[in-house]
């Protein structure tokens, strides 16, 4: 795609009126919401991604005292602080059912979607492409707000009756029948209410990400210069913008069949159930890599830039996050082993999903191929990049168990697919979250964090996760079956050593919150490149934080410039 | 040739958001059309224990194996219909291949008409694609009056294509289970689609 001179000059004519002063900013509320600068709304959705993550890791802080022990202790107090008196039996129980969803839906669509795509994405895209802001700024601004929106919906919804009690109990999948004729009340048309505004949100934004690398890169920025982590955000764009169109059709066809009397998923009116089965999961396998493409994109541009040398296997690199998501969408039924596919359906998505192993293994392995004879400075973001490849590689292995048919009968929903999903999320993508955090916090807010509290939460965090999913593999192998608040006494020791995990886990967000709080208050005037010669991408050329509008005379990238 | 001035970039952005926006909304109807697409599929290939619907001239056709199989029967109601319903036998003896006739009870013990329609299954779904129903009272609608009671036959055989499948070969015995479900705000006819089927062999 040609950038002509042309175009270049309508970018000067378009920036005409800011040209007289130069980081002229808007007032407080115009700037912070109504906002269409490309930066301060990825600052919008990192605060708000910390924000829900707080809410949806504390969620999991009561699940996971909750099952510190066999048997009912905590539901009953949980639930009368939600506004239920003395809550029945029953409605304890759902509320587990409820904090399970609101778990599994804060985390996915408010914290890490948010969070890579939003927050790193708005931030760091148009820079590291050289231009002046997104393509649709005004709809940037639609995106995030709609987010939010979507965000109080979900919140709104635990304070509704939901069936049994209050609140949506359908689990983050929303599998019919239990979230149609199963869930009686407005709670659950608020969860799936939240889910269309994240996701019509989401598509926006997809929108508006291909729009602006495909039609917005600088001068001689072809595509096959893009840094990493735009290509990164480009395949996680297509991926949207192909995947959640279908879950919000499943999810409409869920609400009319609620409230409208329609039987899409209902077997008495000709519907089938398993059909949203399939519908979900050809969203929720591509999905998974929406959640971590960003990640290993900004895992590319860390390890290069602290081992001093461009990334191993650039293309190989680019083309095998495009094979990722291309195969992502050709493996769903790996989640539906047990709903009766036939021995042959079975085979085709064992081998289908194992493939997957192979453009990942590249991945991985060009990452140790890059630090391979590189100057390694182990800076935070670096350490937390070496603890993703750890923690993703651990989860992708038994990621390729789980591909197995056969083995998969006996391990379906139990705490081993908990395990693997928390090892290439939770681990993998959070930890991709911080490295990018501590990488960018400089750039993003002109002051250094303190590198020693960044080392001491990366080794907090690491002993912490790793202490709460590891334990998850032999309960799994056991027969613990997940989305359960009590389980039998043999269970109780893991159990336990999980729970003190998360505890050491959350103390590691105290100095997270403290290092930011140092950082902001007293820390250091970050230069406009602090991470030295390896940090060879646009956003280092500009100052820190970067001015208002930037490059309103375009970069132009030579063909010596390396990625 | 007269040359176009060259778009600008808003022009140029307008123009590829829409493109993508458009297969956004592709993908959209995609969804919804899953939803007639999925059926085709499970009759076409039994998926899910959908069963084949064959026709009279389809059936003339099929040659007897000689070998049996064993066919049991299963009904039940859904959501406390007020239906009585059950097989008027549990299982039958099959030639595979040649055609049989089974019958199931039907009785409306409540004081309303009421419109039934059955949904149906075979278990193991392996087996389904080789069944075959040339006529079947769940193929339309049921209509019982209060205190109706009817015999409803159901006409099957099974393809002698199921002794080469290695899945499906060694099967000792097919389900075939039917659920009737109340049909709301039916505007049935008052002939009753039964008498119909039953006279038309």
């Amino acid at each position: 795609m040609a950038t002509t001179p042309a175009t270049h000059e309508a970018f000067q004519a378009h920036d005409h009126g800011h040209a007289h002063d130069h980081d002229h900013k808007p007032g407080f509320f115009a700037r912070w919401f109504m906002s269409t600068n490309h930066k301060d709304i990825g600052t919008l959705y990192l605060i708000f991604a910390v924000c829900a993550g707080v809410i949806g890791g504390a969620v999991s802080g009561m699940m996971r005292a909750e099952l510190a022990h066999p048997g009912i202790q905590y539901l009953g107090m949980f639930a009368s602080w939600l506004g239920t008196a003395n809550p029945t039996f029953d409605e304890q129980l759902h509320l587990w059912n409820v904090l399970i969803t609101a778990h599994g839906l804060i985390m996915v669509f408010f914290m890490v979607m948010p969070a890579m795509i939003g927050g790193f994405g708005n931030w760091f895209v148009p820079i590291m492409i050289g231009a002046p802001d997104m393509a649709f700024p005004r709809m940037n601004n639609i995106s995030f707000w709609m987010t939010v929106a979507g965000f109080c919906s979900l919140m709104f919804s635990a304070f509704v009756p939901g069936g049994t009690g209050k609140g949506a109990g359908i689990g983050w999948t929303a599998y019919a029948p239990l979230s149609t004729s199963g869930s009686v009340g407005p709670a659950v048309d608020f969860a799936i209410f939240s889910l269309h505004l994240a996701g019509a949100a989401s598509i926006m934004g997809a929108i508006n990400f291909i729009t602006t690398i495909l039609n917005m890169r600088a001068p001689g920025m072809t595509l096959h210069k893009m840094p990493l982590f735009v290509w990164s955000v480009l395949v996680t764009a297509f991926l949207l913008l192909l995947a959640l169109p279908v879950l919000a059709a499943a999810i409409t066809m869920l609400i009319t069949d609620r409230n409208f009397g329609t039987t899409f998923f209902d077997a008495s009116g000709g519907g089938d159930p398993i059909l949203y089965q399939h519908l979900f999961w050809f969203f929720g396998h591509p999905e998974v890599y929406i959640m971590i493409l960003p990640g290993f994109g900004m895992i590319s541009q860390i390890i290069s830039t602290f081992s001093k040398k461009p990334v191993f296997g650039y293309l190989g690199m680019a083309y095998a996050m495009v094979a990722i998501g291309v195969v992502g969408f050709i493996v769903w039924a790996h989640h539906m082993y047990t709903t009766g596919l036939g021995v042959n359906t079975k085979m085709y998505f064992t081998a289908a999903t194992m493939v997957i192993a192979v453009p990942t293994g590249i991945k991985i392995f060009s990452w140790i191929a890059t630090m391979w004879g590189g100057s390694l400075e182990f800076k935070s973001p670096m350490v937390w990049a070496l603890g993703f490849i750890f923690l993703f590689t651990l989860g992708g292995v038994t990621g390729v168990v789980l591909a197995n048919g056969g083995i998969d009968d006996n391990l379906q929903d139990t705490y081993y697919v908990v395990a693997h999903f928390h090892y290439v999320l939770s681990l993998g993508a959070v930890t991709s979250l911080f490295a990018g955090f501590y990488y960018w916090f400089p750039k993003m807010s002109g002051r250094m964090h303190s590198e020693l509290l960044a080392h001491i939460h990366f080794w907090i965090f690491f002993i912490g996760v790793n202490l709460i999913f590891f334990p998850m593999h032999f309960l799994g192998a056991q027969g613990m079956p997940r989305r359960y608040p009590d389980y039998t006494p043999a269970f109780e020791h893991w159990n336990t050593v999980a729970t003190n995990g998360y505890m050491i886990m959350a103390l590691s967000m105290v100095v997270f919150f403290i290092n930011i709080g140092y950082a902001l208050a007293a820390g250091k005037k970050a230069g406009d490149n602090p991470w030295g010669e390896g940090a060879t991408t646009l956003e280092w050329t500009l100052s820190s934080p970067p001015p208002f509008h930037q490059f309103e005379t375009l970069p132009v990238i030579d063909d010596a410039a390396h990625h | 040739m007269a040359t176009r001035p060259p778009a600008t970039i808003g022009q140029r952005n307008r123009k590829v958001g829409l493109i993508f926006a458009g297969i956004a909304a592709a993908m959209l109807g995609l969804g919804y059309a899953s939803v007639p697409l999925y059926r085709l599929f499970c009759q076409a290939t039994g998926y899910e224990g959908t069963p084949r619907r064959a026709s009279e001239l389809e059936a003339r056709a099929v040659k007897s194996a000689g070998t049996s199989i064993s066919i049991r029967f299963d009904a039940n109601v859904n959501g406390g219909m007020p239906w009585d319903f059950r097989p008027e036998q549990t299982t039958q003896t099959e030639t595979i291949g040649e055609r049989k006739m089974a019958f199931f009870y039907a009785h409306n013990k409540s004081a309303r008409p009421i419109t039934g329609r059955a949904s149906y299954n075979i278990e193991p779904e392996q087996a389904a694609k080789y069944f075959n129903k040339i006529q079947c009272f769940c193929f339309t609608e049921q209509r019982l009056l209060p205190g109706q009671e009817v015999k409803m036959p159901v006409i099957y055989f099974v393809d002698p294509a199921i002794l080469k499948d290695a899945e499906a070969k060694d099967l000792p015995q097919i389900t075939l289970s039917y659920t009737f479900n109340e049909v709301r705000d039916a505007e049935a006819p008052l002939v009753k689609p039964l008498d119909r089927a039953v006279s038309q062999r």
